[in-house]
């Protein structure tokens, strides 16, 4: 107050720094959390929710935990018994798979996992290549180096097939095998013709009407009663079957999304250029509508791939499964939770993921007026 | 195809270059082959079925089951028959996905809007909230909140009690109303009361049309509703009476019991299935343009008032159609019932039914249409109301 | 019906399986693609379950190896596949399997319309209850009112209500779909009772965290002869089946063992023995298997008591008593026809 005061002219004071409290982290804090009383309350009882929620958690599952050992008396801290996991990580991972062929596995996962970064990167060039490679030749490999029988591979039946690796299985041979029949139950569903626009309504909307859980009852129960006699499909493959039913009508419908988004122009182009119906949609239509249907894809996947954990009802060993049946095993009765938690995770990492890219092209793809 | 010569007409084009008739050629030998598939399905599975020795039929649903039901909303018990357990089971199934329908959509806009909140604590929680539960298999998530309930709640003998309320690991007991004769008059006291508000609503509706001038509407509603029926109770002189749930042996006995399945199973299926809702109500919100909030502002409505009576009606139209598809999946998602032990009608008809009968061709395929039915029910309605909604748009 | 065959033929090479014939040659299926295709439980402890190498172990897994070992000297030449119990008579039936040895109780039922043959009982089981001490229950007769976790089933629910039925008592039944759900419900305190085969109230009262806070009942309600099962109209591969059964039983009762069963080979001179380890008598003719199929189910799978004691007994962690599964001359109803 004592200093003396610049005059200025009106118009010419230079600019004050903004107050102390609306820059920096307060101001970050003021603006964000506590902007007024309503939204301090819900800032505070927000963290308390999140301290009560993940402090337990953490005690339970990293601090009081116990990670090595060989048998369950290696757990004696009280806190959640990693040694179960950790024993069974490969039975988790493979189910029965024998050991030393488990490298056919990683193989086979290996290439698709390329041939996937082939599709999903988009600067890598030959998209349609991918595709192909992924829905026609891919399966062919997979299936030689995972079934084994021949080009000197000793054979694994499927009954030793499970674990993640099942899981994974099932879910992209589910999308993979469900693939073609979708875009023709798409088209099907959109076509002039009345005979074949009914059936694959009546398809789809079949499909998409029953639990999961049901189908999969009937492919295991029902199905054998409709083959011949003496006539079996491998269990494994009896799944996929209703797998892969039930996934078409899915894909058909994300599918159809795409082909509705297409301009009506595109169709009459194409028309108009004379391209019989099928050159019209290889070479016009589809090419457009399957890029705008890739997140609808990849979230039909990730619904799958949640799903297959209802394989457990019908026998098959895919990762809850195995999870369970290792619990049944007398030296390890009761670690429940351990093992869920880890089901979990595993999951979970795999579904965020998927997500995440989804989103990713989303938001690439949209281009919508959002603010 | 086949090349015929040139020397035919060129007004009439070949056989094979109609596309209409090629089309409809296309269309029977699809249709024959179709049928030709099922009539070869269905010739195995009756040969399979004989050759096995399972009965065949639906003579079952007439036989007593012998089994006992844990929750039934009509009257059963082991001398009942099949046909009776379809029933239970289709009923628990309805009951368990209206009332998960419901929390999710509750739950679900709660979030959806909270993720869009400016509050960055709250958006967060919203977001991780959307993360966690979108990303987990659901069955994992029925077991963990089953599990995770039930061992919060006290043995019966040391019953949380609030008046005549009981809740224990057994389940929530609630007084059972029994209505007396003069009951009659209440139920059409809040038939009448319902019909008076409605008739508000729209007189009320029209005057704001032409006047401007706005009515309480909610709140003479909820008088109306509130007061005449207890008006109507009291002038029959309160013909009502409580059977009252007591403590005898192990368990409650009397009352209504609300089994900690049901909550479980409604509560997973609804944190589930809100999770996706959010995300719906989210996008929803976003795709209606930022213009339509700062008109409204301009027009001097308040914040609370935009959302509702500008942003909301717009965002339903794109929010319908998806939440439709989210109401099939919780309805068929409600069938891992089975796992928690919740009666529905995979785990009693798809389950011990089809154990004890065998019938795996009739028994799935009465579950499957059940499931159907519901389905095409739930999206007929939705469809019809997406078209109300729809006409909104001017 | 020709041209359907072959239509089905055609489906099934398109997608890659191979239909199998099964009329009456199961034995000479099995032996000609060198293994036995059984069906067991997905996971029952003591029973069936996969150890941490990921080898299926149990009871039930020992007939299957007890059979391998009659037929090709070799216990290991089995493969495995995991049933439920909806699936179980399909698969045998459909021909997906050879042999059936899923805990499985032999009814009049089961034996006569199924089109099925039960080869013998490898485990006699009945249901019971197991309760908390804490309640102070002595017996099943004290549980009206009770609410009580059930582990879905084909006969458990239905054998509950007859005994509650026929003693005038109420009760409220938990089903769950696996015993793991069953037996937390029941340490949660969703119940009071959990009822199950004996066989599995032991195992399941070990995954409680207080296993001695809980004790099974002295009620039996329900007679479970559980046992193997092959098709019908099989009559070589149903005797090859239910011989190696009876060989185990057999070899515990003249006390020859895995550890001495290659002395006893040597140096016996009972013709009781000799007989069954294949020296003298019939052997394997009659059965169309070698003559020391017996002494390859002895030698690799061991007799009847090992097998029970290793899986189910007192070397294993579930510690049954062999009650009625000790042999007939020991006070249990074990029993088998003589080797001669």
């Amino acid at each position: 107050m004592a200093e003396t005061a610049t005059v200025y002219e009106p118009g010419t004071h230079p600019d004050l720094p903004p107050p102390a409290t609306e820059v920096g982290v307060i101001g970050w804090l003021r603006q964000n959390l506590f902007s007024n009383w309503w939204n301090s309350l819900l800032t505070v009882v927000g963290l308390y929710l999140a301290w009560a929620a993940f402090a337990p958690l953490i005690q339970w599952a990293i601090l009081d935990a116990d990670w090595v050992g060989d048998t369950r008396d290696a757990c004696s801290s009280g806190g959640a018994c990693w040694v179960f996991v950790n024993v069974r990580i490969n039975q988790f991972m493979y189910g029965f798979y024998p050991l030393e062929e488990q490298w056919r596995v990683n193989l086979t996962g290996i290439i698709f996992a390329l041939s996937l970064a082939w599709l999903m990167v988009p600067r890598i060039p030959g998209k349609r290549y991918g595709a192909l490679f992924v829905l026609i030749v891919f399966p062919i490999i997979a299936y030689y180096l995972l079934g084994g029988g021949s080009f000197g591979l000793p054979e694994v039946e499927t009954t030793r097939w499970g674990g993640l690796m099942l899981t994974l299985i099932l879910a992209t041979a589910g999308i993979v095998a469900a693939f073609p029949l979708g875009i023709l139950l798409a088209l099907g569903r959109r076509s002039q013709m009345p005979i074949v626009r009914a059936l694959s309504i009546a398809y789809i909307e079949l499909w998409r009407g029953v639990p999961l859980i049901t189908v999969l009852f009937m492919s295991s129960v029902m199905l054998p009663l409709f083959l011949p006699e003496g006539v079996y499909f491998d269990k494994l493959l009896r799944a996929l079957i209703g797998i892969f039913m039930f996934q078409a009508a899915y894909i058909a419908e994300v599918v159809r999304g795409g082909l509705q988004a297409i301009p009506k122009g595109q169709y009459e182009a194409a028309d108009a250029l004379g391209l019989s119906y099928w050159k019209k949609m290889r070479l016009v239509i589809l090419p457009q509508a399957l890029k705008l249907v890739i997140p609808g894809i990849v979230n039909t996947f990730n619904e799958l791939f949640k799903d297959t954990t209802l394989v457990l009802i019908i026998g098959l060993m895919d990762l809850l499964a195995i999870i369970k049946t290792s619990l049944e095993d007398p030296n390890w009765l009761g670690y429940s939770i351990e093992g869920y938690v880890f089901a979990g995770v595993v999951f979970w990492i795999f579904c965020f993921g998927m997500s995440r890219y989804s989103m990713a092209i989303e938001r690439k793809l949209h281009t919508g007026h959002k603010r | 195809m086949s090349h015929k010569s040139n020397d035919e007409a060129p007004a009439a084009p070949s056989f094979w270059r109609d596309p209409r008739k090629r089309q409809w050629i296309f269309q029977i030998l699809v249709l024959a082959l179709v049928g030709l598939l099922f009539a070869y399905i269905f010739h195995n599975t009756l040969y399979n079925l004989e050759k096995r020795g399972i009965s065949t039929g639906f003579d079952f649903l007439n036989h007593e089951a012998g089994f006992n039901i844990l929750m039934s909303l009509i009257p059963y018990d082991e001398t009942y028959t099949y046909g009776r357990t379809f029933l239970v089971g289709l009923l628990n199934t309805l009951l368990v996905s209206a009332i998960g329908i419901v929390f999710a959509t509750l739950i679900g806009f709660l979030v959806g809007v909270a993720r869009l909140s400016s509050n960055w604590i709250i958006s967060r929680l919203a977001n991780l909230y959307i993360e966690v539960f979108r990303n987990l298999p659901l069955l994992l998530q029925i077991l963990f909140w089953y599990f995770a309930i039930l061992p919060l709640l006290p043995h019966p003998r040391q019953s949380i009690q609030i008046g005549e309320l009981f809740l224990n690991k057994r389940g929530l007991y609630l007084p059972k109303p029994i209505f007396e004769p003069g009951f009659g008059w209440v139920l059409a006291a809040l038939g009448l009361a319902i019909v008076a508000s409605i008739l508000i609503a729209r007189w009320a509706h029209r005057r704001q049309e032409a006047t401007g001038q706005p009515f309480p509407v909610f709140w003479t509603s909820l008088g109306l509703i509130v007061l005449l029926p207890w008006l109507a109770y009291g002038l029959a002189g309160f013909p009502l009476n409580w059977d009252l749930p007591e403590l005898r042996g192990f368990n409650f006995r009397g009352g209504i019991g609300v089994i900690p399945e049901l909550f479980a199973l409604a509560l997973a299926l609804s944190i589930y299935t809100a999770a996706y809702i959010a995300e719906i109500v989210r996008s929803g919100i976003q795709s209606v343009s930022h213009g339509q909030t700062e008109a409204a502002y301009a027009l001097g409505l308040k914040p609370g008032q935009t959302l509702r009576l500008v942003i909301i009606p717009q965002a339903m139209r794109v929010i319908i159609p998806q939440l439709t598809s989210q109401y099939l999946n919780l309805t068929k998602n409600s069938s891992l019932a089975p796992a928690i032990g919740y009666p529905d009608l995979v785990a009693v008809f798809a389950g011990t039914t089809l154990n004890q009968t065998g019938q795996a061709v009739e028994i799935i395929g009465m579950t499957m249409g059940v499931y159907l039915v519901i389905s095409l029910t739930i999206s007929a309605f939705m469809n019809w109301y997406n078209k109300r909604m729809a006409l909104v748009e001017r | 019906m020709k041209i359907k065959n072959l239509i089905a033929s055609g489906a099934l090479l398109a997608v890659g399986t191979l239909p199998v014939a099964h009329a009456g040659a199961t034995l000479d299926a099995v032996k000609s693609k060198g293994f036995v295709q059984c069906g067991v439980s997905t996971g029952l402890p003591g029973f069936s379950a996969t150890n941490d190498k990921g080898e299926w172990t149990g009871l039930d897994v020992d007939v299957c190896r007890a059979v391998a070992a009659a037929v090709f000297g070799d216990a290991s030449k089995v493969k495995y596949t995991p049933l439920t119990a909806k699936e179980r008579f399909t698969a045998l039936q459909s021909g997906e399997i050879d042999m059936l040895s899923r805990n499985t109780t032999w009814t009049l039922t089961r034996d006569t319309n199924l089109g099925l043959n039960f080869a013998g009982v490898n485990y006699y089981d009945g249901q019971g209850f197991m309760v908390h001490k804490s309640l102070g229950v002595k017996s099943a007769k004290e549980l009206d009112g009770a609410a009580i976790c059930i582990q879905a089933g084909t006969t458990t629910e239905l054998n509950l209500a007859d005994y509650f039925r026929s003693n005038g008592m109420k009760y409220e039944a938990i089903t769950y779909d696996t015993s793991d759900e069953t037996v937390k419900g029941f340490e949660a305190g969703r119940c009071d009772v959990l009822t199950s085969d004996q066989s599995q109230l032991y195992a399941l009262r070990i995954k409680l965290k207080d296993p001695k806070g809980a004790m099974v009942l002295p009620e039996v309600i329900s007679k479970e002869p559980l046992g193997p099962v092959v098709r019908n109209g099989d009559e070589d591969w149903l005797k090859v089946v239910r011989w190696s059964l009876f060989a185990m039983v057999n070899a515990e009762e003249m006390g020859v063992t895995s550890k001495n069963v290659d002395e006893v080979k040597k140096t016996t001179k009972d013709p009781g023995k000799q007989r069954l380890l294949g020296l003298s008598g019939i052997g394997g003719k009659g059965l169309k298997v070698g003559d020391d199929w017996a002494y390859s189910i002895i030698k690799q799978v061991g007799n009847y008591g090992e097998a029970f004691e290793r899986n189910v007994g007192m070397d294993s962690p579930l510690k049954i008593a062999r009650g009625l599964n000790a042999l007939w001359s020991k006070g249990g109803i074990q029993y088998a026809p003589p080797i001669r």
